[in-house]
C-alpha cells in the first residue's frame, strides 16, 4: 500500500494574517478537515481557445433548456389537448408526446450543461481525506457507559421490583390498547365465502334463475351446441361486483361430451347437469381469476392468470398448472316458464381455498 | 433623511455574517463543503433510485389533485367515446379523466408510472452493486437492511399504486392478492375481509390503498431513504482499492463544487429520461382494459415487472395443497407467502450469514472485486438466475404465444429450470471467478500479452510478454495482487496514445508519439518482414 495521507505534516498558518491568499486559506481549511490535496489543476489555460469552446458548448445546452421549457409552456397552453377520435393525423394525439419531448429536451439540456461544466471547467482535483470511523475512543466509551449507568441508577428500576412489575402491568395493556383501533377493520367472514348470489336467501327462499350481464334471463335454446355464455344470478345486482363470487360459465355440451360428463360426475355433482347443459363457477380455484378461456376442441378451460387448466367433461378437475381443486358445479334445471335456474347454491365454497374451507 | 447606500456586492457576505451570528454555521458549513467523495460510475446507481423517487413525489402530488379514490359506481360520461355510458367506479372514471380531460394529465400519469418502474429497477441494480462488491460488510450492515426494506416497501407501494385506477387489469391483480391473503393458515379469510372490508372486492379497498399510497408508505419510504442517505454521508462512502487508497481514507473530490454539480446534472438527466419516456412511450393504458369485472380477464395479464417474479413463482409452483383435520393450506401459500418471506429474510440476514462463514469480523471501507470472492459472486449470480427465471415465467404465456411454444412446455421448463439453472450458474460463476483471478496472477508474474509472436532458433513459437516490473533471472516479476484492476492490454501501459477527446473535432492536440517507444522486439519484426 502506498503511504497514508499525512495532512498533519503541513504547517498551520496564521489565518488572520491579511497577507494570506485565498488559496492558502482554502488549503488551511482542507488541512483542518483532514484533507490533503493530491492533485489540483485547471483543465484548460484560462481564456484559451479550448476553454472558450467548452463554454460555448455549455451555453448551447442552457439555450436548449430555455427553448425546451418555452416549447413546453407553449404546447401546454395552445396545443389542442382534448380527446378526439382518430389516428396520427389528429393534432391532439401529439399533445402528450410534444410535452414529453419539450420537457425532456429542457431537462436534458440543463443536465448536460451542468455536467459539462463539472467535467470540463471545474479544476481537475483529487484529494485524500482521512476517515475517522470505527469505534469511539476507549475513554469516550467508558465515560458514556458510566453516564448511562448513572442514569439507570438514578431511575433505579432494577432496585425497585415493585415498580418494575407495576410498570409492566401498566404498559403492556396500554400497548395492546393502542392496537385496538385496527379492530375496526376486522369483520367476521361468517358464511360469506361459502355463499354466492345463487343462494336462495337472496331470492326470498326461491331458487335463483340464471341471467346474462344485461339482465335477460336464459333459455336453453339461447346457447348453441358447443357454445358457452357467462351467466349471473338473476337477483338485483347479480351481475355487479356485490356478487363478484357468482359469475358462472354455462356450457351447452355436445351429445357425446354430455354423456361423458354425466358418466364421470362425482357423487356431489350427480344430477347437476340439465340435459346437455353444464355450469361451472368461473372463479378459478387457484387464486380467483376468471377461468374463462374455453377450448372447445379439447373441452378444456384455461385460466389466463396462472395457466391452470380444467377438464370440462370430467367435473372441471384441474389437469395442469397450480390449481388443486375442481371448479364447483352449479346444479341446473329449467322451470315451467322455460328458464334455466339453479336448484340450489354451489355445494362447496367457490374460488381460492382458505384455512376453514372444508367446514361446510 | 439620507438613505444608506446598498452595496450589492457585500450582500452575500453580510447575509452569511448575519446567519453565523445566530446559528454558528462557519465550521459545519466548511466541513460540508469540503467533504471528500470517492468517484466511480457504479456509485451512481442508487442515485437513480433517489432521483426517480423525487420525480415520483412531484408527479404523484399532481395526480393526487385530480384522482378520486372512491368505489362508488357511476356511468362514464367523459370524452373517451368507446367507454361512454359504461358503469365504473369513480376511481376508474377519474383515472380516465386524468388521461383525457385534464390538461397534461396523461404525461404526468405516465411519468409517474415510468418513474416507479425505474425506481424499482435502480434499487435492484444498486443492490447488485452493493452485494457483488461487498459494500454491505461491517460497518454498513444497517444500510443494507434498510435497502432491502426499501425494495419491499417500493414493491408494496408500486403494487398498491397500480391497483388504484381500478381497471380490469389492476382488479385482476387485487383478486390474486385477495387469493394469496386468504391462503394464510388460520387467519386468511379474516385478513382478506379486513383488507377488503368484507368479501372481495368490497367497496373500501381503493380508499384504504389510497391513504397507504399517498401518505403512510411514502412517509416511511421518505424517512428510510433519509436515514439510508444520511448513513452513507456519516459513515463515508466505500471506495475501490487503488493508488493512495486505504481503509482509513477517502480519495476523490470535494462535495462542492464537483460532487454536487455532477449529482445535480445527473438528476436532471434522469428526470429528462423519465419525461421523454412519459411523453413518448405509452404505459398502462387503463382505458383499453375497461373497468374491473369479476368475470372478465384478458390473456396476457402481467403485473409490473418487479411483481412478475412473484407471479411467475405462483405459476410454477406445483398443485400441492395440504388438507388435514378438516383444514386447508392452499398451494399458493407456499410461493405467495412463505416464498416471499424467504426472499425477504435471506437478503436481510445475508451480511450476518457471510460473516459467520468467512469469520471476517473486520471493518471494511475498501470494495472487493467480484472475482476475488467467488463464493459470494456465485451466490449472487445464483439468486439472479432464480429471479430471472421466476420473472420470465411471469410472462410465460406471452413467450409461449410469441415463439409458438406450448404453454405447458413453458411451465415445465420453468419448473425444471428453477431447480437446475441456479446451481449451474453458481458453479459456472465460481469457475469464471477463479479463472479471472488466475489470469490476474499470471499477468503479474509474466507480464501483459503483447500479441507479438516470436519464433526461436528451434522453431518454437511463443508470445512476447511485457513484464510489469523488472523481471528476475527466470523472467518472473514478483508483484503482489492488491485488489485493483491489473492492466491486461498494452494501451493500458501507454503503448498507444490515448484516444483524442472531442465530439466533432479533437479539443486537444494529438500527442506527438506513443508514450512508450516501440521496444527492440518490434524493430526486430519489422526487420524480419523486409
Amino acid at each position: 500500500m502506498s503511504k497514508e495521507a499525512t495532512p498533519g505534516d503541513a504547517e498551520p498558518i496564521d489565518v488572520m494574517d491579511p497577507k494570506t491568499t485565498q488559496y492558502e486559506l482554502v488549503k488551511e481549511a482542507l488541512r483542518r478537515d483532514g484533507i490533503e490535496i493530491l492533485h489540483y489543476e485547471p483543465r484548460y489555460e484560462p481564456g484559451s481557445k479550448e476553454e472558450k469552446r467548452v463554454e460555448r458548448t455549455i451555453a448551447f445546452f442552457f439555450a436548449l433548456t430555455g427553448l425546451g421549457a418555452l416549447g413546453f409552456i407553449v404546447t401546454y397552453i395552445w396545443w389542442p389537448y382534448e380527446y378526439e377520435f382518430g389516428g396520427a393525423d389528429v393534432m391532439s394525439k401529439w399533445y402528450t408526446p410534444m410535452l414529453g419531448l419539450c420537457l425532456g429536451v429542457a431537462l436534458a439540456g440543463l443536465g448536460l450543461g451542468v455536467l459539462t461544466w463539472a467535467k470540463k471547467l471545474l479544476p481537475k482535483e483529487e484529494m485524500i481525506q482521512e476517515r475517522h470511523d470505527g469505534a469511539s475512543e476507549p475513554e469516550d466509551r467508558k465515560l458514556a457507559g458510566a453516564v448511562l449507568a448513572g442514569v439507570g441508577g438514578d431511575i433505579g428500576i432494577h432496585r425497585r421490583p415493585l415498580l418494575k412489575r407495576a410498570l409492566l402491568f401498566g404498559a403492556a395493556p396500554l400497548g395492546l390498547a393502542a392496537l385496538m383501533p385496527i379492530g375496526g377493520l376486522i369483520k367476521d367472514p361468517k358464511n360469506d365465502l361459502f355463499e354466492t348470489g345463487f343462494n336462495k336467501k337472496f331470492n326470498n327462499g326461491k331458487p335463483v334463475r340464471l341471467m346474462r350481464e344485461d339482465g335477460t334471463l336464459v333459455r336453453p335454446e339461447d346457447v348453441s351446441v358447443g357454445g358457452q355464455i357467462t351467466v349471473f344470478p338473476a337477483i338485483p345486482g347479480g351481475a355487479s361486483l356485490k356478487h363478484a363470487d357468482s359469475p358462472t360459465l354455462l356450457i351447452h355440451l355436445r351429445e357425446a361430451d354430455a354423456e361423458e360428463a354425466r358418466k364421470n360426475a362425482y357423487v356431489m355433482n350427480q344430477g347437476s347437469q340439465w340435459q346437455n347443459f353444464i355450469a361451472y363457477s368461473k372463479i378459478c380455484t387457484h387464486v380467483g381469476c376468471p377461468a374463462s378461456l374455453y377450448e372447445q376442441q379439447t373441452n378444456r378451460l384455461l385460466c389466463p392468470c396462472h395457466q391452470s387448466q380444467f377438464h370440462i367433461t370430467d367435473n372441471a378437475k384441474p389437469i395442469f398448472g397450480p390449481a388443486t381443486r375442481s371448479l364447483p358445479q352449479l346444479p341446473l334445471d329449467v322451470d315451467e316458464e322455460g328458464y334455466l335456474y339453479a336448484t340450489e347454491d354451489y355445494k362447496v365454497a367457490i374460488g381460492p381455498a382458505f384455512w376453514e374451507r372444508e367446514k361446510k | 433623511m439620507k438613505r444608506r447606500k446598498l452595496d450589492v456586492k457585500q450582500l452575500p457576505a453580510k447575509a452569511a455574517g448575519e446567519l453565523d451570528d445566530r446559528f454558528q454555521l462557519a465550521s459545519p458549513v466548511r466541513k460540508l463543503l469540503t467533504k471528500v467523495f470517492p468517484d466511480h460510475w457504479s456509485f451512481l446507481l442508487g442515485e437513480i433510485a433517489l432521483f426517480s423517487f423525487i420525480v415520483l413525489l412531484l408527479t404523484g402530488t399532481f395526480l393526487a389533485l385530480f384522482f378520486d379514490p372512491s368505489m362508488t359506481e357511476v356511468h362514464y360520461d367523459g370524452s373517451y367515446a368507446p367507454l361512454k355510458g359504461i358503469e365504473m367506479s369513480k376511481a376508474y372514471e377519474s383515472s380516465l379523466s386524468l388521461s383525457f380531460d385534464v390538461r397534461g394529465g396523461l404525461i404526468l400519469r405516465q411519468m409517474h408510472h415510468w418513474a416507479a418502474l425505474l425506481f424499482m429497477a435502480a434499487i435492484v441494480v444498486h443492490m447488485g452493486r452493493t452485494f457483488f462488491t461487498g459494500a454491505f460488510r461491517k460497518p454498513r450492515e444497517t444500510n443494507w437492511i434498510i435497502g432491502v426494506l426499501l425494495f419491499w416497501l417500493g414493491f408494496g407501494e408500486g403494487f398498491i399504486g397500480y391497483s388504484l385506477p381500478d381497471d380490469a387489469l389492476s382488479g385482476t391483480g387485487l383478486r390474486i392478492a385477495s387469493g394469496i391473503t386468504e391462503s394464510v393458515p388460520l387467519i386468511g379469510s379474516w385478513a382478506s375481509f379486513a383488507l377488503f372490508g368484507g368479501e372481495f372486492p368490497g367497496d373500501s379497498v381503493i380508499p384504504m390503498f389510497y391513504i397507504l399510497h399517498v401518505f403512510l408508505l411514502p412517509g416511511i419510504l421518505l424517512s428510510l431513504i433519509g436515514v439510508h442517505v444520511g448513513l452513507v454521508f456519516m459513515q463515508k462512502h466505500t471506495q475501490w482499492p487503488g493508488p493512495h487508497r486505504t481503509e482509513h481514507n477517502v480519495v476523490g473530490f470535494r462535495m462542492f463544487p464537483n460532487y454536487v454539480s455532477k449529482q445535480g446534472g445527473f438528476f436532471m438527466l434522469v428526470f429528462a429520461v423519465i419525461a421523454l419516456m412519459g411523453g413518448l412511450f405509452q404505459i398502462n393504458p387503463v382505458w383499453m382494459f375497461g373497468p374491473y369485472k369479476a368475470e372478465v380477464v384478458s390473456a396476457g395479464s402481467q403485473p409490473d415487472w418487479y411483481v412478475m417474479f412473484l407471479d411467475g413463482l405462483v405459476r410454477l409452483f406445483p398443485a400441492w395443497e395440504i388438507r388435514e383435520f378438516g383444514f386447508t393450506i392452499p398451494a399458493v401459500f407456499w410461493p405467495g407467502v412463505v416464498g416471499m418471506g424467504i426472499f425477504t429474510m435471506l437478503p436481510l440476514l445475508y451480511p450476518f450469514i457471510e460473516r459467520r462463514l468467512t469469520k471476517d469480523k473486520g471493518h471494511h471501507n475498501l470494495l472487493q472485486r467480484p472475482r476475488d470472492m467467488p463464493a459470494r459472486t456465485g451466490v449472487g449470480v445464483m439468486s439472479l438466475a432464480f429471479f430471472v427465471i421466476c420473472t420470465l415465467s411471469g410472462a410465460n404465456d406471452i413467450i409461449a404465444d410469441k415463439f409458438s411454444i406450448s404453454l405447458n412446455a413453458m411451465t415445465w421448463a420453468g419448473r425444471i429450470g428453477l431447480l437446475v439453472i441456479p446451481p449451474l450458474a453458481y458453479l459456472a460463476t465460481y469457475r469464471i471467478c477463479l479463472g479471472l483471478q488466475q489470469h490476474d496472477r499470471e499477468v503479474l508474474a509474466h507480464g501483459v500479452e503483447t500479441g507479438i509472436i516470436k519464433r526461436d532458433a528451434e522453431g518454437r513459437f511463443y508470445e512476447v510478454h511485457q513484464p510489469l516490473a523488472e523481471p528476475d533471472e527466470h523472467g518472473h516479476t514478483h508483484l503482489e495482487y492488491n485488489g485493483w484492476t491489473v492492466p491486461k492490454k498494452m494501451n493500458r501501459l501507454g503503448a498507444l496514445a490515448p484516444t483524442l477527446k472531442g465530439f466533432f473535432k479533437p479539443i486537444e492536440k494529438p500527442a506527438e508519439k506513443p508514450a512508450v517507444e516501440p521496444g527492440e522486439d518490434r524493430e526486430e519484426i519489422t526487420a524480419g518482414k523486409n
